[in-house]
């Protein structure tokens, strides 16, 4: 569903991501590890088309298209969705208008009952973000996505600052964006950033990748590599390539 | 009786034409300059029935000021078109707790008028205000009686229909003791009406524990002029919010409406929305004088400039007495590289140690940030730039027609698409 081939993005003229290649087939969730600052943020703003991070060398296919040259809006409405992981606060744009912009014309009734179970209710008719908690920020934006419906869904850091019970929260809007609960058919591919791995207990990845530095240095079952990486800490990994 | 209380009015005009004619080429101290001698006079107009009889032209030009014409959600409306008071009434709902009438026949009926008149605003300020006692164009006189809480909006509606005139109304609010109201008043032309002047005093007396919403919605044209002159006072623990919305191109604007919070733990709110379009010259202030313990006073405006327009956002906070407190908050985006922004913040602590006063003034593009956010969610560039320059204006102002809410909307969309 997607993949990224020999991508090299720099962020103010310095390059951050060097030669990344990944694929990610519908009905799959891939996790995204590495420690601070490796680029992992950047890899998922290149991929959503943020003009800042500037694509030097490579694509980004979507469905088979070449959506390298693609604006961030075309790509969202392909089908690409972003849980960012600092969303901006937008003054003076309620929660309840954003949520109702993402669903469409057609369903904006459903606004409050995916604030309802994301506990957000109370948020609706504040401006997005301003002055949100660390948590409200995530489940805000799970309530965007479960309200935009991305057929390839993005999270950066999605656990982040939610206490214990909320990680439970978001790792169900997860799954539900993701139709993890469906057997057969499984349509929607995910792709999950995280550097503590909490958010792989509510949620199944098939796959993971750690970043270093801007390229992909290993890749495999993500249980084994969060043990690996829990266990030796990032550096083993680059010894690992090493090796 | 009537003699007598005619007899203290004339001593009074003759004091006000006294110091108007002392000023009468006394430019103002901001904004350019009018030569007033090029306007006609205007013929009077008949009288309507219902507002609902007025032309299709008049009666939408008013809408979008805010101005209904079916008044089933108003209190009653005042409606005057040039120099002519063409309707005035009180819902039959609302008889007995307030009155509406031109400002003329309320200085002829109430001795206790002339005691209040020019006393927000001083006559001798500048040629607008000399203008506006000289030729008095009526003008309207809206009292709320002691302890009446109006719920539904009053409205009132200052009409040009005449090219190249100048109508010199001059306002009169009263909101006594304990009662509470909110105000409608629409300003706009005919659309054939092209060049002309308006100039409007508005003098507001709330009493203790009153309370007033007043929006003011203008609606003018390129070649229009406008001078408004507005002051209101405070008495103990009244509240003053005060809704100005400009949207349509203007030739040039200048207003620098004041509050006086006289009375102890008064309040005033500024909240102005103004949208400079083609080569508009808008300088419009809030100032709030705080002379009573525990006044509060807030001014907020939000501006956006487009085309060659220039926009003066004032704001002033004078804090004469300890534990008084004063917020100014003033942003601005330009639209485009030939418009212009000018934010004059400016605090002044009299005497008064414990005053707290305080600004914060910014002029920025719309945070690329944002959109891009908002892109991310399937809005194109132009739907995102225009959610969000709605949301910085975005002011909630109770008791709007949808009509107008939507207009405005489809002012700011299209505006805002045009500056992409
Ligand atoms: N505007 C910028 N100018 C210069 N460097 C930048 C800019 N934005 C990001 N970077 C750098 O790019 C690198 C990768 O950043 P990125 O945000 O992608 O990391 P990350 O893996 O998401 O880290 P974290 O785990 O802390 O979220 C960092 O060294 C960062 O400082
Ligand atoms: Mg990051």
């Amino acid at each position: 569903m997607l993949e990224v081939k020999d991508l090299t993005v720099e962020v103010d003229r310095k390059t951050i991501l060097h030669n990344v290649n990944l694929a990610i087939d519908a009905g799959e969730t891939h996790a995204l590890l590495g420690p601070n600052g490796s680029g992992k943020t950047t890899l998922l703003m290149a991929i959503m088309g943020m003009p800042r991070y500037r694509i030097k060398k490579g694509q980004v296919l979507f469905q088979g298209k070449d959506i390298t040259k693609l604006s961030i809006d075309e790509r969202a409405r392909l089908g690409i969705g972003l849980a960012f992981q600092r969303p901006p606060a937008v003054r003076g744009v309620k929660t309840r208008q954003i949520v109702e912009l993402c669903l469409g014309e057609k369903n904006a009734k459903k606004v409050e009952e995916l604030a309802r179970k994301l506990n957000l209710a109370a948020m609706l008719e504040r401006d997005v973000n301003q002055g949100f908690s660390g948590g409200e920020i995530k489940r805000s934006e799970m309530l965007q996505l479960l309200a935009q419906n991305p057929s390839f869904a993005m999270f950066d850091e999605p656990e982040s600052g939610v206490d214990l019970d909320n990680i439970a929260v978001v790792g169900e809007a997860i799954n539900e964006i993701l139709q993890k609960e469906r057997i057969r058919e499984k349509k929607k591919a995910g792709l999950i950033v995280t550097h503590t791995g909490h958010i792989l207990d509510y949620v199944n990845a098939d796959r993971g990748h750690v970043l270093m530095e801007g390229t992909i240095v290993c890749e495999g079952n993500p249980r084994d590599l969060f043990a690996d990486i829990r266990a030796h800490g990032y550096e083993e990994c680059v010894k690992c390539r090493r090796c | 009786m009537s003699k007598v209380l005619n007899k203290t009015l004339a001593k009074n005009k003759i004091e006000w034409r006294r110091k108007a004619e002392a000023v009468k080429s006394k430019p103002a101290t901001f904004g350019p300059d009018i030569d007033l001698s090029k306007f006609a006079t205007p013929t009077e107009k008949e009288k309507v029935e219902s507002l609902e009889s007025l032309s299709k032209q008049a009666k939408e030009a008013a809408l979008y000021v805010g101005i209904d014409a079916d008044e089933s959600f108003r209190a009653g409306s005042y409606f005057q078109i040039d120099h002519s008071v063409i309707y005035e009434r009180v819902q039959q709902a609302y008889q007995g707790q307030l009155e509406i009438m031109s400002t003329s026949e309320a200085l002829e009926r109430y001795d206790w008028v002339a005691d209040l008149w020019w006393q927000a605003v001083h006559v001798d300020q500048d040629k607008y205000t000399a203008l506006a006692e000289l030729k008095h164009t009526h003008g309207y006189f809206i009292r709320v009686f002691k302890g009446q809480k109006i719920e539904r909006p009053i409205q009132a509606c200052l009409f040009l229909a005449e090219n190249n005139i100048s109508q010199n109304v001059h306002n009169l609010i009263v909101i006594e003791d304990d009662a509470e109201a909110q105000i409608i008043t629409g300003c706009t032309l005919h659309p054939r009406v092209e060049e002309g002047l308006h100039v409007g005093i508005s003098e507001f007396f709330l009493g203790k524990n009153a309370s007033l919403m007043f929006t003011m919605i203008h609606n003018w044209a390129e070649n229009f002029d406008v001078r408004p002159r507005t002051g209101a006072v405070l008495e103990d623990n009244a509240t003053f919010v005060s809704n100005y919305i400009l949207l349509r191109p203007v030739k040039s604007i200048q207003m620098f409406p004041a509050a006086f919070l006289k009375g102890k733990d008064s309040r005033a709110r500024f909240n102005t929305i103004l949208y400079g379009m083609k080569d508009s010259y808008i300088d419009v202030g809030s100032k709030a004088v705080l002379s009573n313990k525990e006044t509060k006073a807030e001014a907020i405006a939000r501006a956006v400039a487009c085309d060659q327009s220039q926009i003066y956002a004032r704001g002033q906070l004078i804090g004469q007495v300890n534990e008084s407190r004063a917020h100014l908050d003033c942003r601005g985006i330009l639209f485009s590289s030939e418009a212009q922004i000018r934010a004059i913040p400016e605090l002044f602590a009299e005497k008064a140690p414990l005053s707290e006063l305080s600004h914060e003034a910014a002029i920025s593009p719309i945070a690329e940030e944002e959109v891009e956010y908002l892109m991310a969610r399937g809005l194109s560039k132009e739907e995102a730039v225009s959610t969000i320059t709605r949301g910085f204006l975005d002011i909630d102002i109770p008791g709007l027609p949808p009509i107008l809410k939507g207009y405005i909307q489809r002012v700011l969309d299209a505006a805002t698409k045009e500056a992409l």
